[in-house]
């Protein structure tokens, strides 16, 4: 009994997260155009998204824009953190403090502090969103590297250079191999971050770009083209392959043994 | 070499585009039309408009968060006691939606709870007389759990599962019941991931204005809305910074009230 409702609790917790992504699915699939009607499957929509070069382009944009600035914003939160780790205590609250900034600040706010700086020296474009973009995603590379940097082995690294490795051999033999899993993460956050922020993007885009959360949100009103349902059905799908085969096929190292 | 010149490129970033930002809007906040000192958009707050989006916003982020940790913690609990690779594919589960388009898994729910939408044709279906959902302060707050629910669980799960089986098998050996284990050991113990699931619910839910734009119509204003319509459609961007600055006291305030120092169990970090 008490293990039925527990089946229960949890099943209804998954309908009500999952619900609204079949949603999503099904009318990707839907003939009718109507958000309500059934009007038959249909492929269609798959189709027609990739002659759709609005679509088109604002998913080039997201996925550029999420790529430069998890990429940037990995290099340059681990030079960061390489040095945060070498800092005094002292030292370090003072750059964690500054680091929870864009961590705790509300996003509206960051959006229009960074707006109504750019606007100084800058047109509201690309550039701005990228830079907007490496902003918010440098602390959360940080957060993933730093506690990696502190389980580092440091007798190993002192006897790589007992040994006559040089400063530059010893940390990419022993250091970064330890720390790549949590620079690893580092950047697949920043990427998802990137790809899902609306409010920061809203504020810094200027008229020109639109990443696919931007256009939806202007689309509203119109109402959103089906394409963009079958255009985050294919998302949807390719991500949970990704999250598949990274979580729960066996490592190549084990297998290997 | 000094290492610590390693994170200067990082300590430029943080000056050019986290403090300067800040000044900016603290100087935008503090200044009229003109550029002369006022205090004026800081007291804008107590306009009887401004203050009900305020009190609005603080209410709909408190119910929602409460909302958010009677779902999640009755969860954790459930998932500490299945299986240890269960509990790997479970979590996965629980974070799979975070990867579809926010705005359009709030625009699905729209559809779901709208007049025409997808609830109400099947209840009328059933015979049941159709459900005023939409543009209701609910809606909003069906809106915050939905898109939160997993930044409560994750900590929350994390607290839970990081507790040592050795303290309740302890506890039981001591002659404690189910209550008084739960009670003693793992409430205290997972005060904490409860304390970071607060901060990643309420202060996102504070500074909301998709959903309730979305969900809520343009009927219930939120302080976000008014912050987002003094910077887009009335161009007051001084009031804007004014308010922004408001709510970062806001933010502040609740940071430091539940003591959130330790940012590595907000369930991020690996």
């Amino acid at each position: 009994m008490i293990k039925h409702l527990r089946r229960l609790y949890i099943g209804l917790i998954l309908i009500f997260l999952y619900a609204p992504i079949a949603v999503l699915i099904v009318l990707s699939f839907n003939a009718s155009k109507s958000r309500v009607v059934w009007g038959g499957f249909t492929l269609d929509w798959y189709k027609s998204l990739f002659t759709n070069e609005i679509i088109i382009s604002a998913f080039g944009t997201t996925v550029l824009l999420a790529l430069l600035s998890a990429f940037i914003a990995t290099v340059i939160g681990l030079l960061g953190a390489l040095g945060i780790n070498h800092m005094r205590r002292r030292q370090t609250q003072i750059m964690m403090f500054f680091t929870n900034i864009p961590l705790v600040n509300a996003d509206i706010v960051t959006g229009i502090a960074l707006m109504l700086w750019f606007i100084r020296f800058l047109p509201l474009g690309f550039i701005s969103v990228l830079l907007a973009h490496i902003t918010f995603n440098i602390p959360y590379v940080i957060l993933c590297i730093l506690p990696k940097l502190k389980q580092v082995d440091t007798s190993q690294y002192e006897a790589a250079r007992d040994l006559g490795a040089n400063a530059k051999t010893a940390f990419f033999k022993i250091v970064f191999p330890s720390i790549l899993p949590g620079i690893l993460s580092g950047f697949f956050m920043a990427v998802t971050l990137s790809m899902d922020d609306f409010v920061i993007t809203y504020f810094t885009k200027g008229a020109g770009v639109n990443t696919l959360s931007t256009m939806i949100y202007g689309e509203i009103r119109k109402g959103i083209k089906p394409e963009m349902y079958a255009l985050s059905t294919v998302m949807f799908f390719v991500i949970l392959l990704l999250l598949l085969a990274v979580n729960f096929l066996p490592s190549r190292k084990k297998t290997a043994k | 070499m000094n290492r610590k010149l390693l994170s200067y490129p990082y300590i430029i970033w943080i000056i050019g585009f986290t403090i300067i930002p800040l000044i900016f809007i603290f100087i935008k906040a503090m200044t009229n039309a003109d550029g002369g000192f006022t205090t004026e958009n800081i007291l804008a707050i107590f306009d009887p408009v401004h203050r009900k989006a305020l009190i609005s916003s603080v209410e709909l982020a408190f119910i929602a968060t409460v909302i958010c940790i009677l779902l999640a913690y009755p969860l954790a609990l459930l998932l500490r006691d299945s299986n240890v690779s269960n509990q790997k594919l479970m979590l996965f589960i629980l974070i799979l939606p975070m990867w579809m388009n926010f705005i359009l898994r709030i625009l699905a729910l729209q559809m779901l709870i709208s007049n025409n939408g997808i609830i109400n044709f099947i209840l009328t279906h059933l015979g049941f007389d159709p459900v005023q959902m939409i543009n209701t302060k609910g809606a909003i707050v069906f809106g915050m759990v939905y898109d939160y629910l997993p930044y409560m669980i994750l900590p929350v799960l994390n607290a839970i599962t990081a507790i040592p089986e050795d303290y309740i098998e302890a506890s039981k050996d001591l002659g404690g019941g189910r209550w008084q284990t739960f009670k003693k050991i793992i409430l205290p113990l997972s005060l904490p991931g409860v304390g970071s699931g607060i901060a990643m619910v309420f202060v996102p839910s504070m500074t909301e204005f998709v959903i309730a734009n979305i969900l809520g119509g343009g009927k219930i204003l939120l302080l976000g809305n008014v912050i987002e319509q003094e910077f887009i459609t009335s161009m007051n961007w001084n009031l804007g910074s004014g308010l922004s600055l408001t709510l970062m006291i806001f933010i502040v305030i609740t940071t430091l009230l539940l003591g959130d120092k330790d940012s590595n169990d907000r369930g991020f970090a690996p």
